[in-house]
């Protein structure tokens, strides 16, 4: 059992996809498709270089928003919507394999990975990468999808300290 | 950028719903996924209300309106990526939200591939890397290992284009001549160690015109081995790497000459020369239109004759003649190899055969060059003039179709175009070898047989 709620958790181990949005130096919100991991406490996103630009603004910001919101992407006996919203805190300490720390969670998700860094010669900077951990601290749950109803609303900031 | 009717048309088919996103009072961004539909041509987009009062997103203030698609592919990855994110204002219409967006940003993979993708954002990974290091306060750059870049900045797998001729001038000789297989070994890495410093001098010059940094397709076969682009080596690390496998094969060269015969030595400076200018100032051939006729040159005849002349001691026709449509083959890599690099060689300069003709007459012209190589082999072998068995490599002929085919199909899509690439190389690869091939079974019958028929000499 992990500090979120179980019907999230469920969410998040299968999602493929979810959307992180971050606060640029404008206060514009800029979301960005990525696929999350979460070992029981924090949710951790991987993030080239190539694509980097969200991990200086959440080093200048780190309030964040996580959405699990599609259902082609989450395969779940039930689906259901999420949000959840946390601090951010970029690990670029070691970009080449620093990151290579969530691979075995990476890989529980998606084993393909594995074929795709064997093939790091040809992408090498796709593969140095930053770790994004994202430790929640408000979640949002609609059962079913369905948004048109309020929500559920789990404060977790006690929680996890 | 503000959105077009075609992107807000397109929502529809392309997304099966919208997330909103807005700041919360403490400053969090909050999301809620949405139904919606677009109004193109009011330039709107109507998005369902959700429920409950604390995630109601805001009336007359910025949100982001993000459209995400993406389709899992269990054991092989994704496809069918795509996403619009829109910046606008809402208002509450009919007991709707409605969005109208200012601004958007966004990629689909079908419209721009993702390797196209990537490699535009390679000046933001280096701006991200000067970033790391002044916070950091010592230099983080991105890394490979030895091995990996050595391959890659050396671009190995190409060895290809020199092990073909050097064996078959090694062939023709030990059929005429005999065979001495040190001085053989010696000639493949004297070889070997030139073309290597040949495509390592090529990427200093196209980094240093700008060539490299102009291609946004590069493909395993073309756009240079990017190590320098990249920030994975320096330009000094590459000019001495390029440096260093010269001295390495100008030395071996100057040897061989000096063992075998002097007359070598012209033959290596010519090889040497045009390997240097071939992206060089002043001559920089490839970007006179040159770069073709430099490379079967190189990695024809001045291989072939070379690695004859090491064994035999002298100069003969034969060595010459067959390494002709070895020649021809090696051109055309290079010559489908420029073709997605178009864009970016007539921005820099290069005046390649690609940039100087329409695309029917680079088609017309490779399969051309195609009909030429295989009519030598017949013409050549069927006449005396290089042995009988080398009709063998007429049996490489049909893989030269899908490389026509793929040429006629996808000549303005790059990434569509690697597998006939890949298929271009296994032409001249697979011809060469089946030449070697046919030299190696008139010296067997040679040996074996005191009075070979015609057919096996």
């Amino acid at each position: 059992m992990g500090v979120l709620p179980e019907q999230i958790e469920l969410l998040l181990d299968a999602a493929l996809v979810a959307e992180l949005t971050v606060v640029d130096p404008s206060g514009r919100l800029v979301t960005h498709p990525l696929i999350p991991l979460y070992d029981g406490e924090l949710v951790y996103l991987t993030s080239s270089v190539l694509f980097s630009r969200k991990l200086e603004h959440i080093k200048a910001n780190p309030k964040v928003s996580l959405s699990l919101t599609d259902p082609e992407a989450i395969k779940v006996e039930r689906f259901h919507r999420a949000t959840i919203q946390g601090d951010a805190t970029v690990d670029d300490s070691d970009l080449h394999a620093g990151w290579e720390r969530v691979l075995p969670l990476w890989r529980k998700k998606e084993p393909v990975i594995d074929a795709f860094l064997g093939k790091r010669v040809a992408l090498p900077l796709f593969f140095e990468r930053a770790v994004i951990e994202l430790r929640p601290r408000r979640a949002f749950l609609w059962e079913d999808g369905r948004t048109d109803r309020a929500p559920q609303v789990f404060e977790l900031a006690e929680a996890v300290r | 950028m503000k959105p077009t009717t075609e992107l807000l048309e397109s929502l529809g088919e392309r997304f099966a719903h919208a997330v909103v996103v807005f700041s919360d009072d403490e400053g969090y961004p909050l999301s809620v996924a949405t139904d919606f539909r677009a109004d193109a041509a009011r330039g709107v987009v109507a998005l369902r209300a959700v429920g409950g009062d604390e995630i109601q997103p805001p009336l007359g203030e910025q949100v982001n309106v993000v459209f995400s698609h993406i389709r899992p592919q269990p054991g092989i990855g994704y496809d069918e990526r795509r996403y619009v994110s829109l910046w606008g204002t809402l208002e509450r219409r009919d007991g709707e939200l409605e969005l109208t967006p200012d601004r958007e940003q966004h990629w689909d993979e079908e419209e721009v591939p993702f390797f196209e993708y990537s490699e535009r954002q390679v000046p933001q990974a280096l701006r991200y890397y000067e970033q790391v290091s002044a916070e950091t306060g010592r230099e983080v750059r991105p890394k490979l290992s030895r091995g990996w870049l050595f391959l890659r900045a050396t671009r190995l797998p190409f060895l290809s284009a020199t092990f073909v001729p050097v064996l078959l001038g090694i062939a023709i000789a030990a059929y005429v001549n005999g065979f001495n297989w040190w001085l053989a070994l010696l000639t493949l890495v004297g070889g070997a160690v030139i073309h290597l410093g040949i495509n390592v001098f090529n990427d200093v010059f196209d980094t240093r015109s700008g060539a490299d940094q102009a291609n946004v397709n590069p493909t395993q076969f073309s756009g240079g081995s990017r190590v320098i682009l990249y920030g994975l080596l320096s330009m000094r690390a590459m000019t001495l790497l390029a440096v260093a496998c010269y001295a390495i094969g100008i030395g071996i060269g100057i040897f061989l000459a000096a063992y075998r015969g002097w007359d070598l030595l012209w033959l290596g400076v010519a090889g040497a020369l045009i390997g240097i200018f071939y992206t060089a100032p002043p001559l920089k051939l490839v970007h006179r239109g040159l770069g073709e006729i430099a490379v079967a040159v190189g990695f024809g005849p001045i291989m072939a004759l070379g690695a004859y002349y090491v064994q035999a001691q002298e100069y003969a026709l034969e060595p010459l003649l067959a390494s002709i449509p070895v020649a021809i083959l090696i051109a055309l890599i290079l010559y489908v190899n420029e073709v997605p690099d178009r864009p970016s060689d007539a921005a820099s300069g290069k005046r390649t055969l690609p940039v100087r003709f329409s695309r029917e007459t680079v088609i017309r012209g490779y399969e051309g060059a195609v009909v030429l190589t295989f009519a030598l082999i017949a013409v050549f072998a069927l006449s005396g003039l290089i042995v009988r068995p080398a009709l063998i490599a007429l049996l490489a002929a049909p893989l030269a179709l899908p490389v026509v085919r793929a040429l006629r199909d996808s000549y303005d899509q790059p990434y569509a175009l690697m597998p006939a690439m890949g298929k271009n190389i296994q032409l001249h690869l697979v011809t060469g070898l089946l030449l070697i091939v046919g030299y190696v079974i008139a010296i067997v019958a040679d040996a074996a047989l005191d009075d070979p028929p015609v057919f096996l000499s």
